[in-house]
């Protein structure tokens, strides 16, 4: 029996991971989420959205990286964020403009637009697959750990080791940096209650002389900040495919759904439920389960309850007994 | 003109192959129609479930899959040796694991709400976990370790492979009725999410569980109902009638196979949509389109909503299930890593709305012509690229270019499903 490095263990490889992967989700739910709360459909093509602008933030740090600037031990990716927000908030809003708007016009059902975003879905695909291909790109630059494993098993004398990396601090940080300014936004400035009171009665906002084309221009500005920041933090984190942000339209909308679509602090919470439980079920516990038994026993098999291969079954799982238990997701949905 | 119409858009697609058949060749305009064929059945199987009842399916690569599952259970040889293993073990892992969900779903329905409902739940789930992963991983571990490079699963039940299409279509039937159960009645977004979750989750399966059907290892030389070419080619008869009409046996044993192929597709796809049209005309296919247009209205009328939507979700899963055998019939193998969403699920559902949603013609010509682009727009886009850039030297930027034409038919799939949604939203044949 020996608490402390059963502790260590389940740190470093459930803990740890699921917490930068769980902030990654979150981001991209937020996405979702605001998308649905304002112009009231399920966007298919935010995958490709996040895939678009961390294919921006790969190229521009290509770029920086040419011409030797760097952030030192910081990734140069962070300097390179800003203009791949840029980059994606101006493509939503020519979309938008071609053609988004024109739905809105006809006042078509939700379901419409919702095929509309499986069009954009597949031109934006076929956009990154045109510009940087469909090779695995690594973009990661800086120091590579903050607590290397061997350092810490020095320091704290135990067998087992703990290793955070950088790219994890560094989600973490910035997505909570972000959470901050979003929510410092939708609840402290006039155009941020503008938007809320857009989400929570059209009509009346439409009567309080809040003019929508404006509320629209501005979500779609977060959104491509926010999907931006998500896709670029995934890709430090991982690396940079532009297959795998198909994949994670699931677990992100599993993610925002949970949560309750169209509110935000579900969406977080969305996020971190789907990715701990993803991590959770998936991880061998064999090394832990070692550790918390009797001395010189061990278990026979991996411990692991499903094989990674299933993490979409556990975010699908955890989305099909929320909406059976509770429609709305842990947090009452639908207003931002 | 709307009588003219569609015998005019389907004389343009022969056309279209015809002009494959000339400019390329025989068997690429064969491979165009066949694939073409498959892609209409599927292109059906939407349209029943969006065109009659307005359900939003994005899970059709699963059910697809699952077609391409149920040719080799059905079709493939039995291993022995694997079924002596473990074969029996597996099965009786599979019916502990069902009977400890029922009995979860049992005490759920049967115990009054409360922590000992939760308590005895919890504890029935994971006697049943743990007594379905004792029995189910030694006996997973000793199939797939007879003679891994070849088998290393069950195998099928070795019956013919034509009876693997129905199979298929039973087995995509099943899922969609478990996916329906759940997902139906709630909103429409909440269906296409969970759709889009059992196909990722039915792949999963399928790349993963070596024991059923080998993984990613895939299964090749999966049986014909027609005959080989290489057995073409030394027949008598064949060879006399290659004479006869002066071609070459290698490409025309290859053009008979296909041919033979196309047979087959054309009396499914003409057995499908006469009985489409039937029920579109019957009073149950009017009492559909009622509960399509006014949900609200039919339920007052007495009709019942979620029983009817139900229903149609399961038959157009079928039809797709046996679209997705045809395919696996068709490629002689089952390759699981090769189902991805935007080719399997998002394509077709391009080939509905092109087409026309609501109308079987239109999906049958949404389906060859958008297959048709799909295959066409590579080389297509390389003839105009390689035009543009003759005149310029060889360097980065040309190779770039041609490199970069790889990729575009997803770009142009996109485009044109958002042009048709745009400026004709009723698609190419509209709905009467």
């Amino acid at each position: 029996m020996d608490l402390l490095n059963a502790l260590v263990a389940f740190t470093n490889f459930v803990v740890v991971p699921a917490t930068a992967y769980g902030a990654q989700l979150a981001l991209g739910a937020l996405g979702v989420t605001l998308i649905y709360g304002v112009l009231r459909f399920s966007n298919f093509a935010h995958g490709e959205t996040m895939s678009f602008g961390a294919m921006v933030v790969v190229l521009v740090t290509g770029l920086f990286q040419s011409w030797g600037i760097t952030l030192g031990v910081l990734p140069t990716a962070l300097l390179a964020l800003p203009f791949g927000m840029l980059a994606t908030a101006l493509l939503l809003l020519a979309t938008d403009k071609a053609i988004y708007k024109f739905y809105r016009k006809v006042k078509a059902a939700p379901v419409m637009l919702v095929i509309v975003s499986t069009g954009v879905m597949f031109v934006m695909n076929g956009l990154v697959r045109m510009v940087v291909g469909t090779d695995d790109r690594r973009f990661a630059d800086g120091a590579r750990f903050v607590v290397n494993a061997r350092d810490f098993k020095a320091w704290s004398g135990l067998s087992e080791g703990l290793a955070i990396k950088t790219t994890q601090v560094i989600t973490v940080v910035v997505a909570m940096l972000t959470v901050a300014a979003l929510f410092w936004f939708l609840n402290r400035t006039r155009t941020g209650k503008s938007m809320r009171a857009y989400s929570d009665n059209e009509d009346l906002a439409l009567l309080s002389g809040i003019n929508p084309e404006r509320v629209v221009t501005i979500t779609w500005i977060l959104v491509g900040a926010l999907a931006t920041i998500a896709g670029a933090l995934y890709g430090l984190d991982k690396s940079f495919k532009p297959f795998i942000f198909q994949q994670l339209l699931l677990p992100v909308f599993a993610a925002a759904i949970v949560g309750g679509i169209g509110n935000p602090l579900g969406a977080i919470a969305g996020g971190f439920v789907i990715a701990f439980s993803e991590v959770t079920l998936t991880y061998a516990f064999k090394k832990v389960v070692t550790y918390l038994g009797p001395d010189g026993w061990a278990p026979d098999g991996l411990v692991q309850l499903l094989s990674t291969d299933y993490k979409y079954a556990v975010s699908f799982s955890i989305l099909i007994i929320v909406l059976i238990f509770k429609p709305t997701g842990l947090f009452k949905g639908q207003n931002i | 003109m709307t009588r003219t119409r569609a015998p005019l858009y389907f004389a343009a697609m022969a056309a279209l192959i015809l002009a494959v058949g000339f400019l390329q060749s025989w068997n690429s305009a064969l491979s165009i129609l066949n694939m073409g064929l498959i892609s209409a059945i599927m292109a059906l199987g939407v349209n029943l479930q969006w065109g009659y009842a307005g359900l939003f399916n994005v899970g059709v690569m699963g059910f697809v899959a699952l077609g391409g599952l149920a040719v080799v259970l059905t079709s493939m040889a039995p291993v022995p040796a694997a079924w002596a293993a473990g074969g029996g073990r597996v099965l009786l892992a599979l019916v502990v694991g069902v009977i400890a969900i029922v009995a979860a779903a049992l005490t759920f329905k049967r115990l009054p709400k409360g922590r000992i409902r939760g308590a005895v739940i919890a504890a029935i789930l994971i006697v049943g976990l743990w007594a379905y992963r004792t029995l189910f991983d030694p006996a997973v571990a000793a199939i797939e370790a007879v003679n891994p490079a070849v088998t290393g699963y069950l195998g099928g039940l070795g019956l013919p492979v034509l009876l693997a299409w129905p199979v298929g279509a039973l087995l995509a039937a099943g899922a969609a009725w478990l996916v329906a159960k759940t997902a139906l009645g709630l909103r429409s977004d909440y269906l296409a999410i969970a759709t889009l979750g059992i196909a990722e989750i039915i792949v999963a399966m399928m790349k993963n569980e070596d024991w059923l059907s080998r993984g990613v290892k895939n299964v090749n030389g999966l049986p014909r109902p027609v005959p080989y070419e290489i057995d073409l080619q030394q027949a008598d008869w064949f060879l006399t009638l290659m004479h006869k009409i002066g071609m070459d046996p290698v490409t025309g044993s290859s053009i008979f196979v296909k041919l033979l192929y196309a047979g087959f597709f054309l009396a499914v796809i003409v057995i499908i949509v006469t009985a489409m049209e039937l029920a579109l005309k019957s009073p149950w296919g009017r009492m559909m389109r009622a509960i399509r247009d006014n949900e609200v209205a039919a339920e007052a009328m007495g009709k019942d909503v979620t029983g009817r939507h139900l229903q149609i979700f399961v038959l157009g899963a079928a039809i797709i299930g046996f679209a997705g055998a045809m395919m696996t019939t068709l490629d002689g193998q089952l390759t699981p890593t090769t189902y991805q969403p935007l080719r399997y699920t998002f394509l077709v559902w391009v080939m509905v709305i092109v087409g026309g949603s609501g109308n079987n013609w239109g999906a049958v010509l949404g389906g060859m012509l958008i297959w048709f682009l799909w295959v066409e727009v590579e080389p297509i886009g390389a003839w105009i690229v390689g035009l543009l850039t003759s005149g310029m030297e060889d360097g980065a930027l040309k190779s770039g270019l041609i490199e970069r034409v790889a990729y575009m038919r997803y770009l142009t799939m996109g485009i044109i499903l958002l042009v048709v949604l745009r400026f004709s939203p009723r698609g190419l044949l509209p709905e009467k």
